[in-house]
């Protein structure tokens, strides 16, 4: 009973939902064990109709305000590229695919991405390549994320503004 | 003719005037010891938000009051906002912070060219938000609705009314290249933080804590 959680964040990525909804990646999904798959939409207008058979149970939706739930609940989160949603899924210790939107101004999301998963904390691609790295990824060869640390900066800040005894 | 030259001689005087300011605002200060400062935050939406509330979420109970400013079009912030000042109510005592909305800068994937004026736009609304708060420090993390509120925080230094510590933190997506506010942001800002080295390699001039988001 495996459950895949895709999220856009606050933004639109219709390319992402269109791409995960097709025959072919529900297949594919559904032969790596994964029944349930819930979309996060944000502001797409791309919006898939929800269904819910005996092998399988699709669930969209816009936005929550706050996907800790369904973070938590699931095996697998593919996700587009924006910080709080890459960090929200990896502080959670969940497995995750990065789909980087190849629309967006200079793509400065990619460069996130890109560096996390040299660190070898997630998998990343494009919609048009979504499919064959769902196929062939390894999730167990990903490594645990090391949480920031925010508060070397409340400790920098109170030194330079004056704070500090 | 002479009038001409006299307006134009104005105008120069002015200019240099604003640059002398402006670069008296944004030298070096020495430190100046206090026991709590005003906090003007910038939530700029999606991933902006939730980076800036998690440095915030950091910050002793000295950083108050704190003044929410997020963009007119923007939900999400205002929910994450209260979720966190609530939860800090029943750390400390009484919430001390409010939230104010501005006309959004720019919006994503908008042209640069409709940006200026967009942007113009903010600041007609920024400068007087700024002007009434008056914060010690503002903190910002982008995107485009903070230059406005950053540009008008100089003012306040460069009109001698008070100066601003403007504190501009990139976003953790930007690992290798600064955001368009980063760049704008990096020469007017006081402490500008980068959280991956290779941007502090590119600029010196930034401090590197590591990742803290």
């Amino acid at each position: 009973m495996k459950s895949a959680f895709v999220t856009v964040g606050t933004t639109s990525f219709d390319d992402l939902i269109e791409s995960v909804v097709t025959n072919d990646s529900l297949r594919i999904l559904k032969s790596l064990g994964y029944n349930r798959l819930v979309l996060q939409i944000g502001r797409g207008t791309v919006v898939p109709e929800s269904f819910s058979s005996d092998s399988f149970t699709l669930d969209v939706y816009r936005y929550k305000d706050s996907l800790k739930e369904d973070l938590q609940q699931a095996d697998l989160v593919i996700s587009h590229a924006g910080a709080g949603s890459c960090l929200e899924s990896l502080e959670k210790g969940k497995p995750l695919v990065v789909v980087v939107n190849e629309k967006l101004m200079n793509n400065h999301q990619f460069e996130l991405a890109k560096q996390l998963h040299k660190e070898g904390h997630l998998f990343y691609c494009t919609c048009s390549t979504l499919p064959g790295l769902l196929q062939s990824m390894d999730l167990s060869t990903l490594k645990c994320y090391p949480p920031g640390q925010p508060e070397k900066f409340s400790a920098f800040l109170d030194k330079v503004v004056g704070l500090q005894k | 003719m002479v009038s001409l030259l006299i307006l134009a001689a104005a105008a120069g005087a002015v200019v240099i005037l604003l640059v002398v300011r402006l670069w008296a605002v944004l030298r070096p200060q020495h430190v100046v010891s206090r026991e709590s400062l005003t906090l003007l935050i910038v939530a700029g939406s999606g991933g902006h938000t939730t980076e800036i509330l998690r440095l915030v979420g950091s910050l002793s109970r000295a950083y108050s009051p704190r003044h929410y400013v997020i963009a007119d079009s923007d939900v999400m912030s205002a929910k994450k906002i209260e979720s966190l000042e609530h939860a800090r109510t029943e750390r400390d005592s009484a919430p001390e912070y409010c939230l104010h909305r501005i006309p959004r800068s720019r919006e994503v994937r908008q042209s640069w060219f409709s940006s200026v004026f967009t942007t113009l736009h903010s600041m007609w609304f920024s400068f007087p938000l700024v002007y009434h708060i008056k914060p010690d420090l503002v903190l910002c993390n982008g995107p485009g609705t903070c230059v406005p509120i950053c540009v008008s925080a100089l003012f306040l230094g460069i009109l001698g009314i008070k100066k601003v510590i403007i504190v501009y933190v990139e976003s953790i997506c930007r690992v290798e290249t600064l955001s368009l506010s980063g760049k704008i942001l990096l020469h007017l800002s006081d402490y500008f933080i980068v959280q991956w080295p290779a941007l502090k390699e590119k600029y010196p001039k930034s401090v590197y804590l590591g990742r803290i988001v």
